[in-house]
């Protein structure tokens, strides 16, 4: 029996045709798949990054939920121009804890992958409301229902579940005080900053709207933006050692 | 399988298959196809060979070419250096005087401070640097922090009330919001500080009223001519031009709510050679001292 007289058990049998259909591409995922679980060049261990707090996972979904993805990229390429224009390259570890990551594929606005800090909270905001009342040449919609739209905790807690299930490692704690937490975060005067500022060390608490009472969309959008790219500090981060 | 014959109709030989009777024609993929099949699995080994491909067991095949798009980009960022050469440097130990005084070096700095204004200060100042509501106009002569070399290159670096421990510090304060005034008083110190810069009064307005309270609440920040003060970041209110805007509604929201707006700080951002060259490139848009 020659070689394709055998492959004709195959042709003849749609079960083994499957199995052995299963079987090759098996191959394929292990050896493309199962590396970057153990190679020490695909997982990038760096220091400073940490789960989103409650009112920035909050903002951050705000940010996939007005699609700001479709314009906006949160991915510095390691090529010239863009580090020179919006800084460090983005290193994989800095989206570790996005589900799903938002590095996107289309630039109609600039990246926004380090634009934390690079603009004031009321920037933000005006421009969130209105982009061409400071920026006039701007093709940006206006977003001013973030200012007036209440920011609905109920569910905070579940999106921080939710994020465990999938390799957050937000504990106990955390999900139990995330409604606390959400509001203490865009309120200084909260008498919750504390515990807060315990829970997520370095993140910042601030009125990031500059409008009293509860907590807005914009508080959380604002928060979410104003700490994106600002976790690694890039002092400390070894170039030599992390080449790839 | 069975044997291979000739079809009589087509003139083609079959392949041999034979599924219930029915036997296939064999009618080849093009040459040229083919070929082209071959070469891409070839290109793949290749490539296998040079860049990095193969996943072991503790690291990957690296690839003769040893390629590493970090490794590449700070190449990229060398190579840029050099290109901009010696001058950067010498931009970079030079003082900002002596800057303003070599044309070369002022060219260099206003090259180099226009593409960063681009990049970063644009989206406040706008991109001639007019400013808008808030941000500061950059073209003119009024500065809330001072318009010299030094004083525009420390606002650059260390910004205005942004959590920088060298930040300009102090804001104006909600003179209603605290309670710290009534609403008629903030009526009328309005109109004063509108009357300063030769704006109208509103009817019934009490001009000496107007002052008493300015020199009692303004004057400690603003000056008792209300002249400003550069070390507060207290604007000149006897000019022409309002950040925020000049009308009465707005003066009076101004004392209501106070303003505190933020400058970024850039140290940690920017490279100082940088920063200088957009102080360079801020001071000589027209307004600096």
């Amino acid at each position: 029996m020659s070689f394709w007289t055998r492959h004709q058990i195959f042709e003849k049998n749609s079960i083994i045709l499957i199995a052995g259909i299963l079987v090759v591409i098996a191959i394929g995922g292990l050896v493309e798949i199962t590396p970057l679980f153990y190679l020490k060049s695909t997982i990038e261990v760096v220091d400073g990054v940490r789960p989103y707090t409650p009112l920035e996972l909050a903002g951050r979904n705000i940010y996939v939920r007005e699609g700001c993805y479709l314009c906006h990229s949160q991915m510095i390429r390691p090529l010239r121009d863009e580090v020179e224009r919006y800084g460090h390259f983005s290193l994989a570890a800095e989206s570790m804890y996005d589900h799903p990551f938002q590095w996107g594929s289309k630039r109609t606005g600039p990246d926004l992958a380090r634009v934390g800090t690079k603009y004031s909270d009321e920037w933000h905001v005006t421009h969130l409301i209105n982009p061409r009342a400071i920026v006039p040449q701007s093709v940006m919609p206006g977003y001013p229902f973030l200012a007036k739209t209440e920011l609905d905790p109920e569910a905070i807690a579940d999106h921080l579940k939710t994020n465990r299930a999938v390799g957050v490692p937000y504990n106990e704690e955390q999900i139990a005080n995330a409604v606390a937490d959400l509001k203490a975060q865009a309120d200084p005067d909260n008498a919750g900053t504390d515990a807060f500022a315990k829970r997520y060390p370095k993140a910042v608490i601030r009125n990031f709207d500059g409008k009293s009472g509860a907590p807005t969309e914009m508080d959380a959008l604002v928060a979410y933006l104003q700490m994106l790219g600002t976790l690694v500090d890039f002092k400390l981060y070894n170039e030599k050692a992390n080449l790839r | 399988m069975a044997e291979t014959e000739l079809d009589q109709v087509s003139g083609k030989t079959t392949t041999g298959h034979q599924w219930d009777g029915i036997k296939e024609l064999n009618t080849p993929l093009p040459r040229w196809w083919v070929l082209t099949f071959y070469a891409t699995i070839i290109w793949a080994i290749g490539y296998w060979v040079v860049y990095p491909a193969w996943p072991l067991l503790w690291s990957n095949t690296t690839g003769l070419f040893n390629y590493s798009s970090r490794a590449d980009v700070g190449v990229e960022l060398a190579n840029l250096e050099k290109i901009r050469g010696d001058k950067m440097v010498v931009l970079g130990a030079a003082s900002l005087e002596d800057i303003e005084k070599d044309p070369a070096l002022l060219a260099l700095a206003r090259a180099r401070g226009k593409a960063a204004f681009g990049d970063n200060c644009a989206p406040c100042h706008g991109s001639g640097g007019a400013g808008a509501k808030g941000y500061p106009n950059l073209n003119d002569d009024d500065w809330l922090w001072g318009g010299s070399l030094e004083q525009i290159q420390q606002t650059i670096q260390f910004g205005a009330r942004s959590g920088n421990a060298k930040a300009h510090e102090g804001a104006m304060l909600a003179f209603g919001k605290d309670g710290i005034l009534k609403k008629d008083e903030i009526v009328t110190v309005a109109n004063y500080v509108r009357s300063l810069s030769g704006l109208s009064t509103s009817q019934g307005y009490n001009a000496a009223a107007g002052a008493k309270l300015f020199a009692d609440n303004c004057a400690s920040c603003h000056g008792e001519n209300g002249k400003g003060n550069q070390e507060l970041g207290a604007p000149d209110l006897t000019d022409k031009i309002w950040l925020y805007g000049s009308d009465e509604a707005t003066v009076i929201e101004t004392i209501t709510n106070g303003r505190a707006g933020v400058m970024p700080a850039w140290v940690g951002r920017l490279d100082p050679s940088t920063v200088k060259a957009l102080a360079v490139y801020v001071h000589t848009l027209g307004g600096g001292k």
